[in-house]
């Protein structure tokens, strides 16, 4: 074979191999992407900020830590200085309250919010992470799995609520910690959260999600004045498990309102459904002027040869 | 790395000639006492501690990284920087094999060796970074995450890495004289360097794709739906000024090997260049302010991040562009290596102010690096420069080796 015939073989031969990676790419892409299929039976809780006291309570911390096997919180419940500031979730504390002074005079009760993973229906770090480790489950929780996590901390740079935390202090198995619903241990088996059972002022509902929307809409409906007309976590960023009502604006709360109600693994969906066709297309077209040049630059060298020739016999 | 003396019998002469450039022992070790040596050992000696406590202590030991600010210089400089300062090998590959621009080819094999020394040691970088680095084929055979944006980046980069190695081999066997092996090798050429395109304009996009999951995190002046674009075309500026930037120095530093090319042609070269950075940095101007002009925000750019994003625009993209276009118009080669340098900074300040300075801009808990972070960073660019300079010395990179004169590759 000559040369230039079986450099062609040879690039078109990559050109088709690369298309089919962009044909295979395609269908994966499309299966994978994190759209819930909406389990309607699916679990969440309603948290009422309106109800919580925190100050001298915060059982759903203690009880977190132990569910969790996490060491015991670290300042008592009586200690007021832990709201002097707002904290998050740690690797060895999924959830926290926080104390935010009410907007409706200073005379008012501060208010106390609880936070923890928000369970989103599109969660954001599972549709970040590139070896599957976190997973929307159909009861509703997003779990982890340690045993595939490369601890390249995506998740965490996706998170809109800044949830996943990492042990970066633990050099040989480095885990994302973060609240899973207490799955493994209760909520697979239909069992309430761990915080959700010890909260005195049963400040949270475990239940259906969509039994929780209407009852959190009656509740609105019940007292206008009390709740503000929102429920947050009903369509927030595609729809959480975790949602809140409020006596206050929700940013005023931590809970911010500016992340929109899409999901946000549509944001980059685009440009991935876009990247197979690339791989179809480009070889295609590289390879094409990768001959097109080849073959330009073989005529030059012959009509440079033609012309030596020529040359040749004029001089005889 | 393909390992150089393997598969040879190992005579003293071969190692004298190949290993200690025709010098013995002593002679070569007496030849590496430089001042340039004496910094770089420093780096290592300081280097290797610390990497000693990151790998028994936890990357916590050594880094300020924290659950607010998971990436931080690691990240922005080892992985965004390298990847798009590495962006030199597949232009200048395309540009010669693709484009038929013969007249760069003494710029091929620099550029292509300095892009794979950058995508190796983007995965030393990452090996700091991830929390279980040996877990990093795991996206490539365990567990498939297709939804993730940065499982295109680690297949990307996985493969490049192996099309860069390819274009590699015909050089490492000319060094070593294995004459079919490196015919061989050529006729692989065609095809990595058709890969190589494609893989590298899909995953410089890539990098930027990385942060559209984090609309609420990126300032909105950064933040936009042509962060992919504006990626590949910042990585085309900030590769043809790495051209730039290390033609010049290699040409200034290994005198010997490039006598043979004419200083007129080579000044040649770079004005060439420089009208190509002119016109990709005119681009990358532009299409910065269409994308606030799209998002419409205008009013954003009269608060602090907005004179900051005018620093990172104008200063670092417009002002290069007109200094290469004057350099460019006057035939000044030394303008057009300013104006190369400045923004091959210009893209590095662009890399941090997505990855790190307008991250997390509204987090109360602000990332700064430790020194040590640093410090490893400046060490993975010092085995760099140390093994081009190993290679450069042996190897026909900026030479052609007098056997295959007049050879097409
Ligand atoms: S709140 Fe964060 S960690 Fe929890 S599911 Fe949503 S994105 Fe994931
Ligand atoms: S840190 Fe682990 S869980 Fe998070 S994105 Fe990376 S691999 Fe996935």
């Amino acid at each position: 074979m000559d040369p230039s015939r079986r450099q062609f073989l040879k690039t078109a031969g990559v050109a088709a191999a690369a298309a089919a990676a962009g044909i295979v790419a395609k269908p994966l892409t499309a299966e994978a992407n994190v759209h819930v299929e909406a389990n309607p039976d699916r679990f969440g809780v309603l948290t009422d900020t309106t109800l919580c006291i925190g100050l001298n309570c915060r059982r759903c911390e203690i009880a977190c830590a132990k569910e969790n096997g996490n060491p015991p919180i670290d300042t008592p419940p009586e200690d007021e200085s832990v709201f002097d500031h707002l904290r998050r979730t740690h690797e060895n504390q999924f959830t926290v309250v926080n104390r935010y002074p009410n907007p409706h005079g200073a005379d008012k009760h501060p208010i106390y919010v609880k936070k923890q993973c928000m369970h989103c229906d599109e969660p954001a770090c599972s549709s970040a992470c590139f070896v599957k480790a976190l997973r929307k489950t159909k009861e509703g929780p997003v779990v982890y799995d340690a045993s595939v996590c490369v601890g390249c901390r995506y998740c965490m740079v996706a998170c809109p609520f800044d949830i996943p935390a990492y042990e970066y202090h633990n050099p040989t198995s480095p885990k994302v910690r973060k609240c899973t619903m207490c799955y493994a241990t209760r909520t697979s088996l239909g069992r309430k959260p761990a915080c959700v059972e010890a909260c005195p002022k049963e400040v949270m509902t475990f239940g259906k999600r969509s039994d929780l929307i209407k009852l959190a809409y009656e509740k609105i409906q019940a007292d206008p004045v009390r709740y503000e007309r929102h429920l947050y976590g009903e369509h927030e960023v595609g729809g959480t498990s975790w949602m809140f009502l409020s006596g206050a604006p929700f940013e005023k709360i931590g809970l911010p309102e500016h992340l929109g109600d899409v999901g946000l693994p549509e944001y980059p969906r685009n440009y991935l459904s876009a990247a197979p066709l690339v791989m179809a297309i480009w070889p295609a077209l590289w390879g094409g002027l990768y001959m097109f040049t080849k073959r330009r630059d073989e005529l030059e060298k012959q009509e440079k040869e033609k012309g030596h020739e020529t040359h040749d016999q004029e001089e005889k | 790395m393909a390992a150089p003396s393997i598969g040879r019998p190992a005579g003293s002469d071969w190692v004298r000639e190949k290993i200690f450039l025709g010098m013995t022992p002593r002679e070569y070790v007496r030849s590496l006492v430089t001042p340039g040596n004496a910094v770089a050992a420093v780096i290592l000696a300081v280097g290797l501690p610390i990497t000693f406590i990151r790998f028994t202590q936890g990357m916590g030991a050594v880094s300020n990284l924290s659950d607010a600010n998971p990436w931080g210089v690691w990240i922005a400089f080892d992985v965004l920087c390298g990847v798009a300062l590495a962006a030199g090998g597949f232009l200048t590959g395309g540009a010669v094999h693709l484009f038929g621009m013969k007249e760069y080819k003494p710029l091929v094999r620099p550029a292509i060796l300095t892009g794979f020394l950058g995508y190796a040691l983007v995965v030393v970088g990452l090996l700091f970074d991830l929390g279980r680095p040996w877990r990093l084929p795991y996206p490539m055979m365990v567990s498939l995450g297709t939804t993730s944006v940065l499982f295109e980046v680690g297949w990307c980069v996985a493969l490049y890495l192996m099309c860069q190695a390819v274009e590699m081999l015909p050089p490492v066997f000319e060094w070593l004289g294995y004459k079919r092996l490196r015919q061989w090798a050529v006729g692989l050429t065609a095809g990595a360097t058709v890969t190589a395109v494609v893989l590298s304009t899909l995953h410089q996009s890539s990098l930027g794709a990385l942060f559209l999951i984090a609309p609420g995190k990126l300032h909105p002046l950064w933040y936009t739906m042509y962060l992919p674009v504006y990626f590949i075309c910042s990585a085309i500026g900030g590769g043809i000024g790495m051209i730039i930037f290390e033609s010049s120095l290699s040409h200034s530093y290994f005198k010997e090997q490039t006598k043979h090319h004419p200083h007129g042609e080579f000044d040649k070269l770079t004005i060439g260049l420089g009208k190509a950075g002119a016109v990709v940095m005119y681009m990358n101007f532009l299409l910065r302010w269409l994308g606030v002009a799209h998002d419409n925000r205008w009013e954003l750019l009269t608060t602090g991040w907005g004179a900051w994003w005018l620093v990172e625009v104008v200063g670092f993209i417009g002002l290069p562009c007109l200094v290469y276009l004057w350099g460019y118009r006057k035939d000044n080669v030394l303008a057009i290596r300013i104006a190369a340098v400045w923004s091959v900074i210009g893209l590095i300040l662009n890399r941090f102010n997505v990855g790190l300075i307008a991250f997390n801009y509204t987090s109360t808990e602000r990332y700064v690096p430790r020194w040590t972070e640093i410090w490893v960073s400046v060490m993975i660019i010092t085995i760099g420069v140390l093994i081009f300079r190993w290679m450069v010395n042996r190897m026909p990179i900026l030479l052609q080796h007098p056997d295959y004169a007049g050879d097409e590759h």
